[in-house]
């Protein structure tokens, strides 16, 4: 069953489409993930869907569980269960990553806080009290991030390029928590240009250039996306020789 | 006043601050207008109070004085306000620690139902050679604004002597307020200035922070985080004079602007030895976009979100201050 339908989604920024008449279904309970190379419109479409200010201006519309959402702020969303991981996360200065997780996901205990942190292999005796600011590396960052999610307990969750910036035993703990999410029944949709990624999505929808080219289960268009997509120049792409003149 | 009136003077100050209850062995003194309506001190710390005549108000001199070598342990709890709507109190305090003594002011300034309250303060502070003072401030107001806040505070902190000042103002609405804080620093001692307020409504808020590094291998940091909303308007001038060999010093200023605010802030930061150290950072803006709206991914409203976000601006914390 679709929990989240796109219907012919387009953003136009300037002169430039961004997202070319977008229609997909996301299947509630599975994994899927968005694949493109850089620029193809992934992080806009995970933008778009949740609302963020300068992606509100579309064309076509939004269905979740069968109600269009598309006059809804980014808050309204999430408190229907839809939440963003973002590629870089925002540090705050001043809170504790306790505070922060607690007010991601209202009405949790410290247990909770606390199990959320272990999904992620962040020790809470260690990382609670520390603030959410500059003082977390890159890759602690995203964990808690996604400890957050993870005691958030949304319906559907956009991971944005959810292995950037973290070392191999971190993703092996991120690509557990995507299972644990599924387990639980979250729908996660995977932002992603990276094949072990994808690896983790039981469907997944292809975007180039601001179109979705193909869609279907992993097994198909992982092969796809290896052959056609690593090697292709994109039209986003820098030109070598513009980059040497530069 | 009788014995009494005192007494509830003094329990009507503390019910405002939310502070009925003092642990053992902690000192006190409340202080309501001109007249000290409660204490109970410690051996070792000493406190002289008199009132004085002030036109169309109320006026206390204290003295303070903290003798060489004593370190008063639990912390002292100074209490300054006026429960009414209307009226003037003044305050000339004298604070002296001599010699390796050490002392912790925990000062609440509760103006609860103010309409038309000046509070000014008159502070002489005399950190002693090794002395250690730490002194944080916390400022509770009515919600209606008319409170007018002047403390002027001239701190001497001699030769390895340590000064912390904390001075919060973020419940209620502010009124005007004018901070004036400048401290002279000897060889190898530290300061260390804070100050955290939320302006509101029509507030109107002053701060100047003045530091001179007068000795070798002094240390200071300037640190003022404001909020503002609505049409509330702050002015920050920072200065730090940097005057001596390894002498150090880092100013640190962050305004979040919402609504018809302005914020301005100047930081003055002056070196006049090659071998000293002067940093600054300036930051003003609206709330983060990004933080925002991550929060707002999480189901808080913008408000609920802003308040977290500014919550975090007034948080105390260790500060990476770059000395």
């Amino acid at each position: 069953m679709s929990i989240l339908s796109l219907k012919n989604i387009t953003l136009v920024k300037g002169e430039k489409t961004i997202l070319h008449d977008i229609t997909l279904d996301i299947w509630e309970g599975y994994v899927h993930a968005v694949v493109g190379p850089n620029g193809a419109g992934k992080s806009s479409l995970a933008a778009v869907i949740m609302g963020l200010s300068g992606f509100r201006d579309i064309t076509g519309d939004i269905l979740f569980e069968n109600r269009s959402i598309v006059s809804l702020s980014v808050d309204a969303r999430a408190r229907l269960g839809i939440t963003l991981a973002w590629q870089e996360p925002a540090r705050f200065e001043g809170i504790s990553v306790f505070e922060y997780i607690r007010f991601s996901a209202k009405r949790k205990t410290l247990e909770d806080v606390r199990k959320a942190l272990q999904l992620l292999g962040l020790d809470p005796d260690r990382y609670a009290r520390r603030k959410v600011d500059q003082t977390l590396s890159g890759g602690e960052r995203k964990r808690v991030e996604l400890a957050a999610i993870a005691a958030m307990e949304p319906k559907l969750v956009l991971l944005d390029e959810p292995d950037s910036g973290v070392d191999i035993e971190a993703v092996e703990r991120i690509f557990a928590m995507i299972q644990a999410l599924k387990e639980k029944g979250t729908t996660v949709v995977l932002i992603t240009h990276s094949a072990e990624v994808l690896k983790q999505a039981d469907h997944a929808f292809l975007l180039c250039n601001g179109s979705l080219v193909r869609k279907g289960e992993t097994a198909r268009i992982l092969p796809y996306f290896a052959r056609e997509c690593y090697p292709c120049v994109h039209p986003n792409a820098p030109v070598l020789k513009e980059v040497e003149a530069v | 006043m009788t014995e009494v009136e005192r007494k509830a003077l003094a329990a009507e100050l503390l019910k405002s601050i939310h502070a009925p209850h003092y642990g053992p062995g902690e000192s006190h003194v409340e202080i309501h207008g001109g007249k000290v309506v409660g204490m109970s001190l410690v051996e070792g710390l000493e406190v002289v109070s008199e009132s004085m005549d002030v036109d169309d108000g109320e006026g206390v001199r204290v003295r303070i004085r903290v003798p060489q070598g004593i370190k008063i342990e639990k912390p002292v709890h100074l209490c300054f306000g006026m429960v009414g709507e209307r009226g003037l109190q003044k305050i000339e305090l004298d604070v002296e620690l001599e010699d390796r003594a050490s002392v912790m002011f925990q000062a609440h300034c509760t103006f609860p139902r103010a309409l038309d309250i000046s509070h000014l303060m008159d502070a002489r502070i005399v950190v002693g050679e090794g002395a250690r003072y730490r002194y944080v401030e916390k400022h509770i107001h009515g919600p209606s604004g008319g409170v007018t806040v002047v403390p002027k505070t001239r701190v001497k902190v001699k030769k390895g002597g340590q000064f912390y000042n904390e001075f919060y103002l973020i419940e209620g609405s502010a009124g005007i307020v004018e901070i004036d804080y400048e401290v002279e620093s000897e060889a190898e001692s530290s300061v260390d200035m804070r100050a955290f307020l939320y302006g509101k409504s029509n507030d109107r808020i002053k701060i100047r922070e003045a530091a001179r590094l007068n000795g070798e291998n002094a240390v200071t940091a300037l640190i003022t985080h404001i909020a503002l909303k609505d049409t509330a308007q702050a002015d920050v001038l920072n200065e730090l004079y940097a005057l001596a060999p390894g002498a150090r010093g880092h100013v640190d200023c962050k305004e979040i602007v919402q609504g018809k605010a302005v914020a301005r802030a100047v930081p003055v930061v002056q070196v006049e030895h090659p071998a000293a150290h002067v940093t600054h950072e300036a930051a003003i803006g609206s709330v983060d976009s990004k933080q925002l709206q991550t929060l707002m991914a999480r189901g808080l409203t913008e408000e609920e979100a802003t308040d977290l976000i500014i919550r975090g601006l007034f948080s105390d914390k260790d500060w990476e201050v770059p000395l």
